[in-house]
């Protein structure tokens, strides 16, 4: 299989001052592939994906996201970003707009898409994660789950070549998490590339190509889903799902 | 708002504890001062006789009356609903005033006649002046915010010297150095644009600071998704942070404008006819000076007022987004 790379990661390191969050990370992301990366808190996971559009800067080993190399001096960040659709723990629509204004935007400033297109291609989107008819709604009078929703449809509607997800489902009521999850699993059958931070197991198993199991800023484990959940290799990812899927 | 608890509480002026207090505390208060030479002594003069000699009897009828009717106003205003009780307390703290004035005997037909002018050419004058300033205050604060909070070494550097400087010095001061100590170096500056350049500096300098924090208040993840998305610096400042930042800031800012409006009164020691020179000089020739100083600052406030009414309507434009 030789897909192309979206995302390649190659011997990675960051420090926060003396303390290292991320050692050797090497990944690839192929077009079209689906990863969970999941692992207890404070092992780096949602660091790693942030640094995958340079919302964090890594200190060695190389990052190249669409064939650009992310460094401190590039000077095309945005070209990395727009391309890059990333959907956070707690939403951040921008509260002084509307939905569907949080979803024109980035199309009409970023990439120069005239109103009634972006306006179209807005609601297109707003209809894929099932909320059109909130559209002229400001995002506090929505609920959490269709607040994650709408954040999904905002990053769609710049037409990403990959999506990242940072817990995107932590910040919710237990109801909603279903109705987000069915929205990015639906995402993932019509071949989006996505890379997913969460802990929704059943997610990884019915979605996930690759399952990546992180601890103490290191890559511990990489299986498919099927491996990942009958026969974890390593202890450490054992103890981790033995507390997690316990409930 | 304060929070509102669901429960009522006992109306304070409904109760006899209160009211007794009240009347007992106006009770000595007029009786202490002597009203036996005012208005209420005339009107008293059926009860307590001719009211100069009437003595201690007649002050102590007197604020007898007064502690009565007050107390009855305030219980009576106690039953009205909240609307009709803030309408009632601003007319009768009114009609206190308007009664304080009247102690001045002050020349009504010499308001009149200097009133046009006064407002021709003093209130208009101060209205502009004030404008101007604030406009260039709130581009200086801007700008000053930014960098403030950059990490450019420099920026930082001149933005907080500046606002320690102009916030360290008194705005009085500020205009003479300005009005007087630019032509050292050769820049003649006329007073109106002299005064206009001190308001604007030394306001500039409070409002980064309220700018500084109103930009400092937004959450950060709303420059990351703004920045994921691909937003640059500017177009993340201007359409995502600052209009956020805006309920936060204006308040204060509407607290700056209004004492703007008022501190614009300084730069009348240079000698631009604004309404606080107008004032002092016109009453000067005819020794009425408690007449112009009056009329002068019913226009502050009542330009207040109108700055106060334009604050509440943006707040109010700005709520829109936080309506569940």
């Amino acid at each position: 299989m030789s897909a192309e790379t979206i995302i390649d990661v190659r011997n990675v390191s960051k420090w926060y001052g003396a303390f290292q969050v991320l050692t050797d990370i090497n990944l690839k992301v192929r077009k079209g592939e689906r990863i969970v990366i999941c692992g207890p808190s404070g092992s780096g996971k949602s660091t790693l994906i942030r640094c995958f559009n340079r919302l964090e800067a890594h200190q060695e080993g190389e990052i190249v996201v669409n064939g650009i190399n992310l460094h401190a001096k590039m000077r095309n960040v945005s070209d990395v970003r727009r391309n890059v659709g990333m959907v956070f723990q707690h939403f951040n629509l921008f509260p002084h707009m509307t939905v569907l204004m949080n979803c024109m935007v980035g199309p009409m400033w970023i990439s120069g898409v005239p109103e009634a297109e972006a306006r179209a291609r807005a609601l297109k989107y707003l209809e894929r994660v099932r909320i059109p008819e909130q559209a002229n709604k400001f995002p506090v009078q929505l609920s959490g789950g269709q607040q994650q929703r709408v954040a999904i449809a905002r990053s769609l509607c710049m037409q990403p070549a990959v999506m990242l997800f940072d817990e995107p489902t932590s910040a919710l009521d237990p109801e909603m998490v279903s109705e987000v999850l069915e929205t990015m699993t639906a995402l993932a059958k019509d071949g989006m590339t996505m890379v997913c931070v969460t802990h929704e197991m059943g997610f990884a198993r019915a979605v996930a190509d690759r399952v990546i199991f992180m601890n103490g800023g290191q890559i511990v484990e990489e299986a498919t889903p099927d491996e990942f959940f009958t026969s974890p290799k390593h202890e450490r990812t054992q103890v981790f799902l033995s507390q997690i899927l316990k409930h | 708002m304060l929070y509102p608890d669901t429960v009522e509480s006992v109306v304070l002026v409904h109760q006899p504890r209160f009211v007794a207090t009240m009347f007992a505390a106006a009770l000595v208060v007029f009786t202490v001062f002597n009203l036996t030479g005012t208005t209420m002594g005339e009107l008293m003069r059926p009860v307590i006789g001719e009211p100069l000699q009437s003595g201690f009897y007649g002050r102590f009828a007197i604020a007898l009356v007064i502690a009565a009717l007050f107390c009855l106003n305030i219980v009576l205003i106690g039953f009205a609903s909240l609307k009709i009780q803030i309408a009632i307390v601003w007319i009768e703290l009114l009609l206190v005033f308007l009664a304080f004035f009247q102690t001045f005997h002050l020349s009504l037909p010499f308001i009149e006649q200097k009133l046009p002018f006064l407002i021709a050419q003093g209130l208009v004058t101060t209205v502009y002046v004030s404008a101007i300033s604030i406009a260039i205050a709130s581009l200086i604060a801007i700008l000053g915010a930014v960098a403030k909070l950059s990490t450019n070494g420099f920026a930082y550097a001149i933005a907080s010297f500046y606002t320690s400087f102009f916030r360290g010095l008194p705005l009085l001061m500020q205009v003479y150095l300005i009005y007087l100590g630019l032509p050292q170096l050769g820049i003649i500056i006329d007073a109106v644009p002299a005064g206009i350049l001190a308001l604007s500096l030394c306001y500039g300098a409070y409002m980064t600071e309220i700018f500084r924090s109103g930009i400092q208040s937004i959450d950060r993840g709303q420059w990351e998704a703004s920045r994921s998305i691909g937003f640059g610096f500017g177009l993340t400042m201007r359409k995502i942070i600052l209009p956020q930042a805006l309920p936060v800031i204006i308040p204060p800012t509407g607290n700056q404008f209004i004492s703007m409006l008022k501190d614009s009164s300084l730069v009348s020691v240079i000698g631009v006819w604004e309404l606080m020179f107008l004032a002092r000089t016109l009453g000067q020739k005819t020794f009425q000076h408690m007449e112009m100083l009056i009329s002068a600052a019913m226009l502050y406030w009542i330009m207040s007022i109108c700055l106060e009414l334009i604050q509440s309507r943006i707040e109010r434009h700005y709520a829109r987004s936080k309506v569940r």
